[in-house]
């Protein structure tokens, strides 16, 4: 089973998730820049990478999550460790959410003329 | 006693004299008076060491006699042995308790067979002996200091003891206590010296005498080299090597290497009957071929049953087969044969849970120690056969052979064409994955391995170094189809090994012009770095390249799970597993150590460039050095 396929049944399984999850109260809009910050903070560059294109943790390039679902997976995941309000607030969440999303995708194999190779 | 006003030089005047010399030349001129004052014996706080502190560091020791003349020493017949046992190499790090053994190998044996490697530190010496040996597929030997050398090397020693790797140690020891000098002797000294790594040796002696030596140091190879492998000890008396040898009618033994044990026929053809007639056969190989011979062996057993083979830890089988790999998705065995894995538990729980079986071949049970648990849960596999795996497989192949009939033939090589499929299937996946972060900054591993690939495939090349902490990169995108060419990793997961078994293993491959390639994770370098000195003084030609992730990092994800499990924050996982704040400058270490060293490389496209100027430089020779920051794994 795909990670994005857990996330999409998750987003439809977890509506009611816990209050933590998703805040009431108004928050600021996520932002990128503070996002990168709290990404290197919250150490979540060890198992994903810098730029989010993975290692020894999944790949979270190109984020294919809504920001909902981001945030229930990381207060309750399949496999990382998780995340709580106390920990990380749904504010911070949607600004490393926003940064993830920010990060430019890796090139195609067929673009990259080493890996092209390879290929074949 | 009154000190002699004698004005012989002997070793503590030599070098009192010496640090006398070694304070003037740093000294002011405001604080020659005091100088003066301590030369005539005052209680100066001068840097001259009171006799009482050269009583400390030297423990009493004065030289012998200077008209003592021992023209024979022990330490001489010894060296006679050694040379029997044709070891090319020892490392060593220098200490008194060998000091006559030290004097006989490098003038009496000529420094050959073996010759002296000046290691930085014992546990350098070992883990070089354990790379060495897994290239080149005999012992090296590590000479030791008491308790104290020892001590050094014992994580080393359990490595090796852990994979299997036979190595070749002497230490020295004072064992007569009645002739012990005040001191460091005593401190050196062990009634007992090889109990403090007697768990993880496979066998040790302390010979009382020459003979005794003789008989041990050619039993202690002899053990060394039986499956299952491992390290040796044998304690060499300071007085046995230093006395003068008196003893008449002196034999050297003669080395007869014992035949590694093939499994028991019936079990063999037993296990073939259940691999010939599985409808997914799975074969395990973890330390499986010894030698270049194990992995044609495996090759012929996995194109016989066109069952897959999922290679872990050492080059036990071509990376590029279409047979190599677990069988690709939903491929669940009913039948896995595992050959010399440690533990075959969860095999067997897998196994177990589909009602499926497991053969085991593994020279494990025929030597097993209490202490230290490096042999894993115990398992309860189907077949379980007491033997070395590469000795067996010529038996198993052939009864395989008789058992296939027509039929059986037809569903294999279908099976086998499955097989191919998805084997390339992983292929292509693996290329694709390596494009993730191709353009990062640090850079990704998988583009660290990737642009090395083609700047090393046409040379003969030999990795040298673990893959776990790159993610299999190498086995992802290189072609390994030679036995020298992977040497797997420590064994018990010891850090510090890496580096000086990558020197090790460039050693033995130095004499073959082979390029070695070590990519070097940093937290394993700082443990003793002085290796690198060590490859530089020998000309051993190395391509070391530096991952740099600058910390511990599977220690940064430990706390991190320990942190979310207690619910608390990761932001302090650094502490105490990153190494920053200073940045290590690998390049500076390395040309301070007297090799080539450049970095810190952070922009994938500076990479190709350093990386070949490196490999020109090994290519002549000597070891090179290419720090590169990247990502964490």
């Amino acid at each position: 089973m795909s990670r994005y396929l857990v996330s999409v049944l998750l987003f439809f399984v977890l509506p009611a998730a816990p209050q933590d999850s998703v805040s009431k109260q108004a928050s600021p809009a996520p932002d990128a820049v503070r996002g990168k910050e709290l990404y290197v903070k919250y150490t979540c560059y060890a198992c994903h990478g810098f730029d989010g294109h993975g290692g020894a943790g999944a790949r979270l390039v190109p984020m294919k999550m809504l920001l909902p679902v981001f945030t229930a997976y990381i207060r309750s995941p399949r496999q990382m460790p998780a995340y709580r309000a106390k920990v990380i607030s749904d504010a911070q969440l949607g600004d490393i959410w926003a940064y993830i999303k920010s990060i430019p995708e890796s090139p195609a194999p067929q673009k990259i003329p080493l890996l092209k190779e390879l290929s074949q | 006693m009154p000190k002699s006003k004698s004005s012989s030089v002997g070793r503590r005047g030599f070098l009192k004299g010496a640090a006398a010399s070694a304070a003037s030349l740093v000294v002011k001129p405001e604080s020659v008076k005091a100088q003066q004052v301590a030369q005539r014996g005052s209680n100066s706080s001068a840097a001259i060491p009171s006799d009482a502190a050269l009583e400390r560091d030297l423990g009493g020791r004065e030289g012998p006699p200077p008209s003592q003349v021992i023209e024979h020493p022990g330490s001489d017949f010894m060296v006679d042995v050694l040379k029997t046992l044709k070891i090319d190499y020892l490392g060593s790090n220098p200490g008194s308790t060998f000091e006559s053994l030290h004097e006989s190998l490098i003038n009496y044996g000529n420094n050959t067979m073996p010759e002296f490697l000046t290691c930085c530190h014992e546990e350098s010496a070992v883990a070089m002996a354990h790379g060495y040996y897994k290239i080149e597929g005999k012992p090296m030997m590590a000479l030791l200091h008491g308790t104290v050398g020892l001590q050094h090397a014992a994580m080393a020693i359990y490595n090796a003891y852990a994979d299997r790797v036979p190595i070749y140690m002497i230490a020295g020891n004072h064992m007569d206590a009645s002739i012990r000098r005040p001191g460091v002797e005593w401190y050196h000294s062990a009634q007992d010296l090889a109990l403090l790594v007697r768990d993880y040796v496979k066998w040790d002696d302390q010979p009382a005498s020459l003979q005794h030596f003789a008989d041990s140091a050619v039993r202690a190879y002899k053990v060394a080299m039986t499956p299952p492998m491992g390290p040796v000890l044998l304690i060499a008396h300071h007085e046995i090597q230093s006395r003068p040898n008196t003893e008449t009618n002196l034999r050297i033994p003669k080395l007869t290497p014992t035949a590694p044990p093939q499994g028991d026929a019936a079990a063999v053809e037993e296990a073939a009957e259940w691999l010939v007639n599985a409808e997914r056969p799975l074969i395990v190989a973890q330390r499986t071929a010894r030698t270049p011979n194990g992995v044609k062996l495996l090759v012929e057993l996995a194109e016989t049953l066109q069952a897959p083979v999922e290679n872990q830890e050492r080059m036990n089988f071509p990376s590029h087969h279409p047979l190599a790999g677990t069988g690709g998705p939903g491929y669940q065995p009913d039948v896995t044969l595992c050959l010399e894995v440690n533990d075959v538990s969860g095999t067997a729980r897998a196994a177990r849970a589909r009602a499926a079986r497991v053969i085991s071949v593994s020279s494990l049970d025929l030597f097993i120690k209490s202490n230290v648990q490096d042999f894993g849960r115990y398992a309860d596999v189907d077949l379980d056969i007491g033997a070395d795996a590469e000795a067996t497989l010529p038996a198993l192949i052939e009864a395989a052979k008789k058992l296939i009939t027509p039929d059986r033939k037809r569903a294999m090589e279908a099976r086998g064409a499955k097989l191919a499929e998805a084997h390339r299937q992983v292929r292509v996946q693996r290329v694709e994955q390596a494009s993730y972060g191709w353009d990062s900054s640090p850079i990704s591993l998988a583009r660290l391995c990737g642009e090395l690939w083609p700047l090393i495939r046409n040379e003969d090349w030999s990795l040298v170094s673990w893959q776990g902490f790159i993610n299999s990169w190498p086995d992802r995108l290189w072609k390994f189809d030679k036995h020298y060419q992977y040497i797997g990793g420590q064994g018990a997961g010891g850090m510090g090994y890496g580096a000086p078994a990558a020197v090790g293993a460039a050693l033995a491959n130095r004499k073959y012009g082979r390029l070695s390639i070590n990519i070097q994770t940093d937290g394993d370098l700082n443990y003793a770095p002085g290796v690198l000195w060590t490859a530089a003084h020998h000309r051993i030609p190395l391509l070391t390249i530096m991952h740099n992730n600058r910390g511990y990092h599977m220690e940064v994800m430990f706390v991190e799970q320990q942190a979310s499990l207690h619910n608390r924050g990761a932001e302090r996982a650094h502490i105490g597993t990153k190494l920053w704040d200073p940045n290590i400058d690998y390049a500076k270490m390395a040309q301070a150590y007297g090799m080539h060293g450049e970095g810190p490389i952070s922009d994938p496209n500076d990479l190709v460039p350093a990386l070949k100027r490196g490999i020109e430089i090994v290519k002549r020779g000597e070891p090179a050095m290419i720090d590169v920051v990247t990502q964490p794994r």
